[in-house]
């Protein structure tokens, strides 16, 4: 193991909270799985040093599984045949690691070689990936990528055409007409925007399938759906004249992805003590799409982390709600820079569980409608409303009303069969709390509340 | 070129721009995407300058919960408690402790030290009591005002509701006047159950003021309160109840009367008794019990609650001598008998194939009466054979609640030993939780015993499962030791993997005690 530092060489770092542990569950099953395994019994070989804990558990094969984590990410590696990252083993690890220094002892002789191998390999992994970025491609490679581009620019822009001809037969023929666009054929126009290599595009078209008939307010929300459609077609069509904040927008709009090197060009890093608001997954039956909304308690800007898993797969990147940590985010160049990507860490998370200063509802409608004005496509902003009493109503649809005075923003009706909405009104008692969600055209959506310690709603 | 409306703009797009004159847009552009361009305007504007809606009507604010909060490893192992709730309940649980039947006596736990509900917990709470109505009780306790609040807010929670709160609001006399004379018969019970156990008589005034108006089913009901406290001023209401309208009081008042040895029925019923049990002393043989049984049931019986006709398949003579026997004070029986106590009297040969029917009677009086003495004597050593046919009318579960706990577990653990396990399932589901040592140390061996014999590990789960809930997580240790003990069994007769599974059954009964030692401690404040 030689010279190996594992974080910070104090060894005995603070440890998480379950609650902590438990947010970095990709799904309710997994969270179920590891409070069993929470107990020393099946473990053996359990240890904790540095920003590693390792153990053994017996699982159902005649081997026990070696589980190890590194805090300082996460990452997780388990001998289990698991897909899901991290899985039952590594949760349950940190459970047990979270609430019982007796049995997961700090072992400052640090980890077993199994341990460690895996651990350096990581590090030097880690380190390897920064390094590309700042090398850039090949000369000879960037021909043919260039080239590539191009072509695929071409082909988005067919796409766009062909939805600008559909979208005018549709307004031409009437949106209430008989025969007028039904779900299947909105289908099949984002699967020809998916060849198109615009999935934003093919994203929008298939929302415009779901629409109608959808409630009361269905036409007026398929013509605004449609109008900022065809806007960001024509955007597309006239890159080459848009302002480069806009021209980038629309890109990322369309479905265009943003590369490292564009990234680490663009020059946007921001290095702050992120705190970690919410996480949350989002599985439409391919893809899981895990959000991590991060609040910088210097800069005081919001941050959206996105990671992706495939074929039943948890998405890799994975952040303990309710800390905050020291590290880098390259912001995607837009009108109204939101989403990010981690770059480079300066240290593991440590808790942090104040919630960061909010506004009332008025300030939140005037938030969004500022980052309107950058990028007209976007569906909601993240806020934080400083004091607020929810108002339960099932029936009706809830709201959260300003402590003082009369206003109240209604909560997306989407949230509605969500649990996380009574957890709020039974943290609230009926009275003023914290709460951090998105708010948008559709309403709020509650994300997270302070009672005092963070909870994910 | 702004002027026109969205409203405008909406009714020509469901038309159709073909058909209505849309707003000019660029030279050589399609009227539909002048339409949208105009529309995009207007939406990006209604978005972006939105208003805040209303605030409708807030909730009033949830009372203040002066109990204190749970400490934090408490709280957390209720959220996992709750959480496995929620996941998948099929499926081999290989050695992982079974948290969702851990819950009921954690909860219990939590009560027992009077602490609040986390907020944040309160919906998975409320659901999981709404899914097992064995947990509401415990639930609503430890959710407090604030359960009952946020439950008024979700229909999905009116459960909550209906189970009153042990003490209802209001509990001043003029209070409980009020809601005895208007409140839904719910509330009225509250307030009737809980006043019995403050104060039994005059809990019984305020139902005589009101008894002859109420409902037959109703009078059955709030004839049950008096269960609670049962005392000798109770008899004349009683008394008056045994001429009730409705048969199921008359019967209920009989047997409330026939738990007041002092009372006048027991006296007649003893009476009775006496005349159809005697011993007799000519036939020379030693002493020996004979019977008379009634030749007929009188009006006189069946106003003190003797049920003229048998179920189908017995005589009646044998049943209305059942009756008289159960309904009898036992304390008659040694004096009439001639013997010293229940012992001499249980021991006593009874003529004429007699004996089961007065046995079975006394077991049921001992029961009704919860007369330790009796109890013990008709249990009999645990170590005894059980007699033929006894199981059809002495069930030693009953009789076992009338013994003080510590006796009741050393019957039933001297019992495992002799008898083992497959008979002592009931017997085991009324002794005290957690199982005191001796009967832990039985229940143990037992399961030990059925490993090494080959037996099948699956026949003996409802054991388990309740060994997980209920042993002494302080035998951990001790059972640790047999977790990989004993060598694969050489009964060949064994079916393959029952090994394996005992031993992971083995492995689970630790786990769980551990885990019910570290989830007691978690509790402690």
């Amino acid at each position: 193991m030689g010279c190996l530092n594992f974080g910070d060489m104090t060894g005995q770092g603070e440890r998480w909270t379950s609650d902590q542990v438990l947010a970095l569950a990709s799904d309710e099953a997994s969270r179920a799985a590891a409070g069993r395994l929470a107990t020393p019994g099946p473990w053996s070989g359990l240890g904790a040093w540095g920003d590693a804990v390792w153990g053994h558990c017996a699982g159902s094969g005649s081997t026990p599984y070696r589980t190890v984590v590194d805090l300082n990410g996460p990452g997780f590696h388990c001998g289990c045949p698991s897909r899901k990252s991290p899985c039952k083993h590594a949760l349950g690890l940190l459970l047990l690691w979270s609430t019982d220094r007796d049995s997961v002892p700090d072992a400052a002789a640090g980890p077993p070689d199994w341990a460690g191998d895996w651990l350096a390999r990581r590090r030097d992994e880690a380190g390897g990936e920064s390094g590309d970025h700042a090398g850039g491609p090949a000369p000879g490679a960037g021909e043919t990528a260039r080239r590539r581009a191009e072509r695929r620019m071409r082909r988005i822009a067919d796409g766009a055409r062909e939805l600008e001809e559909r979208l005018a037969d549709l307004v031409g023929g009437g949106l209430a007409a008989d025969g007028a666009w039904s779900a299947v054929q909105w289908e099949e126009t984002a699967a020809r925007m998916i060849d198109a290599q615009a999935p934003g595009l093919a994203a929008r078209a298939r929302e415009l399938g779901s629409i109608a008939g959808s409630g009361a307010d269905a036409a007026e929300r398929l013509l605004a759906e449609c109008a900022l459609l065809h806007t960001l077609n024509q955007g597309f069509l006239r890159l080459d004249r848009l302002p480069e904040p806009l021209a980038a927008t629309v890109r990322s709009r369309v479905g265009i992805p943003v590369d490292g090197a564009t990234l680490s060009a663009s020059g946007s890093t921001v290095r702050d003590h992120w705190a970690i608001l919410a996480q949350r997954d989002a599985d439409d039956g391919r893809l899981v799409t895990r959000r991590i909304w991060l609040y910088g308690r210097d800069s005081g800007r919001m941050a959206l982390l996105l990671s992706y898993g495939a074929g039943g797969r948890a998405p890799e990147l994975s952040l303990p709600v309710g800390t905050a940590f020291d590290a880098e985010l390259a912001f995607h160049p837009s009108a109204s820079p939101l989403r990010a990507t981690l770059g480079a860490r300066h240290g593991p998370p440590a808790p942090c569980a104040q919630p960061p200063p909010g506004g009332d509802i008025t300030a939140a409608l005037s938030a969004y409608g500022e980052a309107l004005r950058g990028d007209p496509w976007l569906e909601s902003w993240p806020v934080v409303l400083a004091a607020v009493t929810p108002i339960p109503d099932p029936a009706q649809g809830w709201q959260l009303a300003d402590a003082q005075g009369d206003s109240a923003l209604p909560v997306d009706p989407r949230c509605a069969e969500r649990a996380g909405l009574w957890r709020l009104a039974a943290i609230s008692g009926g009275r003023p709390v914290t709460v951090f969600g998105e708010y948008g055209h559709r309403g709020f959506t509650p994300l997270a509340t302070w009672g005092p310690e963070p909870v994910p709603l | 070129m702004h002027t026109t409306t969205w409203d405008e703009l909406l009714s020509t797009a469901l038309l159709g721009t073909d058909r209505r004159a849309a707003p000019a847009g660029r030279p050589g552009q399609a009227p539909a995407l002048a339409l949208l361009d105009e529309a995009a305007l207007h939406a990006v504007r209604r978005r972006a300058g939105a208003l805040p809606a209303a605030a409708r009507a807030r909730p009033e604010p949830a009372p203040e919960d002066p109990r204190p909060c749970l400490p934090e490893a408490a709280r957390r192992r209720l959220a996992l408690l709750l959480a496995d709730r929620a996941g998948p309940a099929t499926g081999r649980r290989g050695s992982a402790p079974d948290l969702v039947e851990l819950l009921p006596q954690w909860l219990a736990a939590a009560n027992l030290r009077g602490y609040r509900a986390p907020d944040a917990l309160l919906p998975e709470l409320l659901d999981a009591a709404r899914a097992r109505s064995d947990l509401r009780q415990e639930v609503l306790r430890l959710g407090g005002e604030r359960a009952r609040w946020l439950a008024r807010l979700n229909p999905q929670w009116k459960f909550a509701l209906r189970a009153r709160p042990a003490e209802p609001a209001g509990s001043g006399p003029a209070d409980r006047q009020r809601v005895w004379r208007e409140g839904l018969f719910a509330e009225r019970s509250a307030v009737l159950a809980t006043l019995r156990r403050q104060n039994p008589d005059a809990a019984r005034e305020l139902l005589a003021g009101t008894w002859a108006s109420e409902r037959a089913e109703d009078r059955l009901m709030f004839l049950d309160s008096f269960h609670d406290g049962l005392r000798p001023a109770d008899e004349p209401f009683l008394e008056a109840a045994l001429a009730d309208r409705s048969r199921n009081v008359r019967a209920l008042a009989a047997r409330l009367l026939t738990l007041l040895p002092e009372s006048a029925l027991a006296a007649r019923m003893a009476r009775r008794a006496r005349a159809c049990v005697s011993r007799d002393r000519l036939r020379g043989a030693g002493p020996l019990i004979v019977v008379e049984a009634p030749h007929e049931c009188d009006a006189a019986m069946q106003r003190d609650g003797v049920v003229v006709n048998p179920p189908s398949g017995r005589g009646e003579r044998s049943w209305w001598l059942g009756q008289i026997v159960e309904a009898a004070p036992l304390s008659v029986w040694p004096a009439h008998l001639g013997v010293s106590g229940a012992a001499g009297a249980v021991a006593l040969p009874v003529a004429d194939g007699w004996r089961q029917e007065l046995h079975a009677a006394w077991c049921r009086a001992a029961v009704q009466q919860r007369d330790t003495e009796w109890s013990r004597a008709l249990l009999g050593p645990a170590t005894a054979p059980p007699g033929p046919g006894e199981s059809s009318w002495r069930d030693p579960a009953k009789l076992l609640t009338a013994l003080p706990r510590g006796e009741r577990a050393e019957w039933v653990a001297q019992f495992i030993a002799t008898h083992g396990l497959p008979d002592a399932f009931r017997m085991i589901g009324v002794c005290e939780v957690p199982w005191a040592g001796p009967l832990g140390r039985a229940v143990i061996d037992a399961l030990d015993i059925a490993r090494e014999s080959g037996g099948y590990p699956w026949s003996f789960s409802g054991v388990m499962g309740l060994a997980e809930r209920c042993l002494d997580p302080d035998q951990a240790d001790r059972l640790q030791a047999l977790v990989g003990a004993p060598d694969q069994p050489e009964h060949t007769g064994s079916s393959p993997g029952a090994f394996d599974y005992w031993t992971e059954a083995f492995q689970r009964l630790v786990d769980t005690l551990r885990l019910r030692a570290v989830m007691r401690a978690e509790l402690e404040p």
